[in-house]
């Protein structure tokens, strides 16, 4: 992995208005950022906002406030078409339900080839097929299937598709917005193998969002945990699996259960409360350890570093 | 252990235009009193199906019960008229299913859907009635419920109406309770209070529970039993550290596998290749055969038996491989390492014999 910062995020915000007076702050100041080659695994409850930061990353929404900087370049401030389309090319992002992603009029060969076809990467009709036979192969599917309706295939050849057709125009950044959740545990591992197949041979940079943490675990290098809009514990992936630091994250932990029974038995589980935190300020992201990240208040930081100096 | 349930030979087909889909073919379990029995497979695998069978819920006529029994304390279910099936639904077995949000109903206040099966099966008058569902809603730790009880569905959360929907499904005390995914929808925080409630309301009241997971985190947490489904067939059962400690079938080898555990370094997860078979046309032999790299020549041509694990009397798997001619297969390395780094803090599992 190189310290070659990909992507910037810098205190990131986006609101929705629900009504004249209320408005829902679905992502409330964040900051990260996203080296070129790793993975970057979100996760979070639902609603916590990790969904609504990849879309707007990728400009599905235009933020309220912060900057996106790919590659030093905001990408909030882009205007003219041309620079939109170069944008474009380079981030795509692979949805959730493979049922609803796919365009179910359109044969497997239009769906993956439309990227192609709008930043002309095909220089005629021959080339056009063979570039779509070859993503075929490369996520695992054969090319007679070139001809067929998204319908006659199951889910996970579905999500095979929509990497397909992300890879179509040679990105160097996907956001895989919870990849994996609508697909059977035995498919979760073809697909989460291929992704990590994939990320080796085209050298890409994954933001990885996610439910399920030791998915996330398995194929992040890095882990934010967002919690209500925020982002409250940033760390290498061991590194916050190991030490949580977060109450929340601790509680998010606790949770999951794992397929061991002797685990399960003696389990303890740690439930969040909000107003266990110091309020005497605003918490602040602070770095406890070299690249360990928590939000937290000057009080909890000298707290949270003795905890993990005690560890 | 007295048995409360026992399904025998089940067999649950639907008629579709391309033809007959077998769902379930052949499914044989027991439930004892006081336990939890957990069926985990993929989509597709008829476990869903087994437990809308145990409760008369399929979409009669064109799916139908083919064959087998379904014994409740001896009284066979699958030969019960509809008009009897609603005295037996909902008072003696009653159902979770996975969706709280579409699962009540949204023009009825909560306390009303509570009441609606009280006043039905235990005869009980209005107010008594909401006595009891008052009581019920604080069984399963609803704040307020005197308030909350004049509440629409709306008005609760995703986790809030779960336990609307396990309040409901208690209120006249069942004896068997089929859970079919309760937790799926909900994140794992929330789910991990309900898996809590529900052990809780099991220790209080004994009641039997069927509870159909894909996730087998889930199950190792619930679970007493353990049934892993695979193509409308059983294909192991046993307590769940016989199967988590010690799989026999290929099937449970791979669902293990293809799970990371946390402090796992692996490069590659175990994935089981290509996808289930089409239940329209079942395969001849075992239907795991073609994704199964441990298949054997006989796999393709018979369906292997239920055979006991030797040295456990509660543990049985359906492969050639527990067949005395069978070879020595070596249990794929991610999965044995796996199964070691589980299985080193048990005393119970005798590990692997090679």
């Amino acid at each position: 992995m190189s310290e070659e910062k990909l992507l910037e995020i810098k205190d990131l915000k986006q609101y929705f208005k629900t009504g004249r007076h209320s408005v829902v702050k679905a992502v409330d100041g964040i900051n990260f950022d996203i080296y070129k080659g790793e993975t970057f695994g979100l996760v979070g409850e639902s609603g916590c906002g990790k969904s609504t930061t990849g879309r707007t990353i990728i400009r599905l929404y235009n933020a309220t406030d912060g900057e996106v900087l790919f590659k030093g370049e905001n990408v909030q401030d882009r205007k003219s078409q041309t620079d939109l389309k170069k944008f474009n090319r380079q981030m795509q992002m692979i949805f959730q339900d493979p049922y609803s992603s796919l365009n179910p009029r359109m044969t497997v060969m239009d769906i993956i080839a439309e990227g192609i076809d709008v930043h002309g990467l095909a220089e005629n009709e021959n080339d056009r097929k063979d570039k779509v036979y070859e993503l075929l192969e490369t996520v695992g599917l054969e090319k007679q299937h070139a001809t067929r309706y998204p319908h006659e295939f199951s889910g996970g050849q579905r999500q095979r598709l929509g990497i397909a057709r992300a890879l179509a125009v040679e990105p160097e950044f996907i956001i895989a917005d919870e990849p994996i959740s609508a697909l059977d545990v035995s498919i979760q591992a073809q697909v989460v193998n291929l992704l990590k197949k994939l990320q080796k041979e085209k050298n890409l940079t994954y933001l990885f969002i996610a439910h399920d943490l030791s998915m996330v675990k398995y194929i992040s290098d890095r882990i934010g945990v967002m919690y209500f809009g925020k982002m409250v514990e940033l760390a290498d992936s061991d590194e916050l699996y190991k030490n949580p630091i977060h109450p929340y994250t601790k509680s998010l932990l606790s949770a999951i259960p794992l397929p061991d029974p002797d685990y399960e038995r003696e389990r303890i589980r740690h439930r969040y409360d909000p107003s266990q935190h110091d309020t005497s300020e605003e918490p602040e992201f602070r770095e406890v350890r070299p690249r360990h990240w928590v939000l937290c208040t000057t009080k909890e930081f000298e707290a949270y570093k003795k905890e993990l100096d005690n560890k | 252990m007295e048995k409360i349930l026992e399904v025998k030979n089940l067999r649950v087909s639907f008629d579709t235009y391309s033809g007959e889909v077998q769902a379930v073919r052949g499914v044989e379990f027991d439930l004892n009193k006081g336990e939890t029995l957990a069926i985990v497979g993929e989509s597709g695998s008829g476990k869903s199906v087994t437990t809308k069978a145990l409760m008369r819920l399929l979409p009669e006529p064109h799916g139908y019960i083919k064959d087998g029994q379904i014994l409740f304390e001896g009284d066979d279910l699958a030969k019960k008229t509809p008009k009897q099936m609603q005295k037996i639904r909902g008072k003696d077995m009653s159902m979770i299913f996975q969706d709280p949000m579409t699962s009540l109903n949204p023009t009825m206040k909560v306390g009303a859907q509570i009441m609606e099966g009280l006043i039905k099966h235990q005869k009980m008058g209005k107010t008594q009635a909401k006595k009891r569902a008052i009581e019920l809603l604080e069984l399963v730790q609803i704040p307020n419920p005197h308030e909350r009880i004049n509440q629409y569905p709306h008005q609760f959360s995703g986790g809030m109406r779960q336990r609307v929907v396990i309040a409901i499904a208690l209120a006249c005390n069942p004896k068997v309770l089929i859970a079919d995914e309760p937790t799926t929808a909900l994140d794992v925080t929330i789910q991990a209070e309900i898996l809590d409630l529900m052990k809780d309301i099991q220790k209080k009241t004994d009641t039997s529970i069927i509870f159909i997971t894909h996730d087998l985190g889930v199950v190792a947490n619930i679970a007493d039993r353990v049934a892993v489904m695979y193509a409308g067939k059983i294909v192991e059962v046993g307590t769940v550290d016989d199967v988590f400690y010690n799989p026999k079938h290929p099937y449970t080898w791979g669902l293990l596998g293809s799970m990371p555990t946390l402090d796992s370094e692996e490069e590659e997860l175990f994935a089981i290749p290509g996808t289930p078979p089409d239940l329209l046309h079942p395969p001849k032999g075992d239907a795991f055969a073609p994704r199964n790299k441990f298949a054997l020549e006989i796999d393709f041509h018979e369906q292997p038996p239920m055979y006991p694990v030797p040295g456990s009397e509660t543990h049985f798997a359906a492969t050639w491989l527990l067949h005395e001619y069978a070879p020595e297969v070596e249990i794929p390395a991610s999965v044995k390492r796996r199964m070691k780094d589980i299985s080193k803090s048990s005393d119970s599992g005798e590990g692997e014999k090679q």
